[in-house]
């Protein structure tokens, strides 16, 4: 595999993320506990697709073949998106979304601060970018974390179930394959295992804070390094890329 | 020395076009007529956001769904700013979403209507954020002034919106055979709902007496209407789609667009509830308000929690 299909596939794996996280968060619009909260995680899905598209964009450019990030996003599919099995768990509750949320930010926070120092123009230039969003997103959903933690008897258990639930599908964020081995060479992506003891850290921090127990190791689910994905995220492509694929000669 | 009627300095005020301000005196029927109008605004931005929700997930490109979002977004916060200004009223917006709840408390028939098709995103924008601009355009003079201010904010949003609606509906309709079927579809379904959002004509309208002598209102509901039709149809024209209206006829000696008869039957009946998606629009706001209970009781838990940490021991 030569550097440039590395990066090609690396921008899939951080834009896919980013667009499936996006649309699950979207799904909320309209639905949210308070208006305001509804603002707010139209945001981010909005930063998160923002995200998406330069990703995609820039793997399109890197392909080579003529493809826009609109083909990349509505014309492959599920055994070719790169999207960890978190990010397309679906919304359950509000508890659930934000503990979703904080595993997912928590674990960009640290990715895209070392990004930010990639020997990769692009990819450090987006990191820069996108971290101003992620530190408020992170900050806003720890909020959200401590408070439901911290309290009624209700929200502490809604949250500490979606905290346990949620942990299996931790462990595959840090995998790592030949793509990054060939790009950390090149010192254009960070060693992923050097991030897990911050990740947890931090993670450790907010639990205190919100009163809640860190959910306890066990079986880690795996398989989006593959393209090998949960249930969820066909359904989630049917919807997104149905009128794309039902009117393939169309442009809107 | 003489002393004044409370009502006719009001009524001075007005016709000077001085803005009343919350802590000023205002008869109860002005603050009445004001807490009716602006919730219905503020629950109209709110129900409004579900027709256009329903399409995030299905946008046919990054960029559409990109504008969308930030699309609904907007109304969002348009319905934010609306609740504060009727809350400058004295009322909260707890008791302002059980009025909407209850029935009491109304929103804009039009997002009764159903989106069938991506083209509907592209009508609600171009023909129903269309007609809220000139209905808003005119409010921002109206005498209420936190109302005025909250307009005048969001008119400066609003013409985006309708831009959006606008592109979809060009793209497609220079599109494939299918997509120009789409968005002539689409405007033959909203044509006649936006000109209903307007409201009765003004011979029959029942708030509009009143709101007009204390320019809540500043211009009548045929008034705007016109306005709108005259603006849309060459808009409709220039993206080589034809306006549902076999009557529509310019009219030389009235320099305005002469139209087909509106039927009211339709407007009363969804008024009244039976539009297509009156049940739906209101169950989901319920079950998306309930489904929050516990959220914002946490968050009140917690805020409590954190206050009496304060208190020194
Ligand atoms: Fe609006
Ligand atoms: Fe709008």
């Amino acid at each position: 595999m030569t550097v440039n299909e590395a990066l090609f596939n690396y921008s899939l794996r951080l834009g896919d993320n980013s667009l499936i996280l996006s649309h699950r968060l979207s799904e909320w619009t309209g639905k949210a506990p308070i208006l305001e909260e509804d603002l707010a995680i139209t945001n981010i899905a909005l930063d998160k697709l923002g995200q998406a598209r330069f990703l995609l964009q820039y793997a399109a450019q890197l392909e080579g073949k003529g493809r826009s990030e609109d083909d990349l996003a509505y014309k492959r599919s599920e055994r070719e998106f790169y999207n960890s099995l978190l990010v397309e768990q679906p919304n359950g509750d509000f508890a659930f979304t934000m503990a979703r949320q904080l595993l997912n930010d928590v674990f960009d926070f640290f990715l895209y601060e070392e990004l930010t120092k990639s020997t990769n123009e692009p990819l450090a230039s987006l990191a820069a970018k996108s971290l101003k969003e992620i530190k408020y997103h992170l900050r806003h959903c720890s909020e959200w974390i401590i408070r439901l933690g911290d309290g009624t008897e209700e929200s502490h258990n809604r949250i500490q179930n979606s905290m346990n639930e949620l942990w299996a599908y931790t462990g595959e964020l840090f995998e790592m394959n030949e793509i990054d081995s060939i790009l950390i060479k090149e010192n254009m992506v960070p060693d992923l295992s050097k991030l897990k003891p911050k990740w947890n850290n931090m993670l450790c921090e907010i639990f205190e804070k919100a009163t809640l127990k860190k959910p306890e190791e066990g079986f880690m689910h795996t398989g989006s390094r593959k393209g090998v994905h949960s249930e969820y995220l066909g359904f989630i492509l049917a919807e997104m890329q149905y009128l794309p694929r039902a009117y393939p000669s169309a442009t809107w | 020395m003489e002393k004044k009627n409370p009502e006719d300095s009001f009524q001075v005020k007005i016709d000077a076009e001085e803005k009343i301000e919350p802590k000023d005196w205002m008869p109860d029927e002005y603050r009445r007529n004001l807490i009716r109008q602006i919730s219905q605004h503020a629950h109209s931005e709110v129900i409004g956001m579900q027709p256009e929700g329903n399409w995030i997930t299905r946008a046919p490109s990054l960029r559409a769904k990109a504008v969308l979002l930030a699309k609904i977004q907007d109304e969002g916060g348009h319905g934010l700013y609306l609740y504060s200004a009727c809350e400058t009223l004295g009322i909260s917006r707890d008791e302002l979403i059980e009025q909407l709840h209850s029935g009491k408390a109304k929103y804009s028939s039009i997002f009764n209507y159903p989106t069938l098709t991506w083209a509907d995103i592209g009508a609600v924008g171009w023909l129903v954020d269309g007609a809220a601009i000139v209905n808003q355009v005119s409010l921002q003079r109206t005498s209420y002034g936190p109302y005025s201010r909250a307009m005048i904010r969001i008119c400066k949003e609003e013409s985006f919106h309708q831009r959006q609606g606008y592109e979809i509906m060009a793209n497609m309709a220079k599109g494939t055979l299918e997509q120009k079927q789409m968005a002539q579809d689409a405007l033959n379904r909203w044509w006649w709902p936006s000109l209903m959002m307007f409201g009765p004509h003004d011979t029959e309208s029942a708030h509009s007496a009143k709101s007009m002598k204390w320019k809540i209102k500043r211009e009548s509901n045929d008034e705007l209407r016109q306005r709108f039709i005259d603006k849309t149809v060459q808009q409709a024209e220039v993206i080589g789609l034809s306006i549902p209206d076999p009557d529509l006829q310019w009219n030389e000696q009235r320099k305005h667009y002469d139209f087909g008869k509106i039927n009211w039957e339709e407007f009363t009946n969804v008024l009244n509830g039976n539009g297509p998606c009156n049940k739906q629009r209101m169950a989901n706001h319920i079950q998306a308000h309930q489904n929050g209970a516990w959220v914002r009781e946490a968050a009140m838990a917690y805020a409590e929690k954190q206050k009496n940490k304060k208190v020194p021991a």
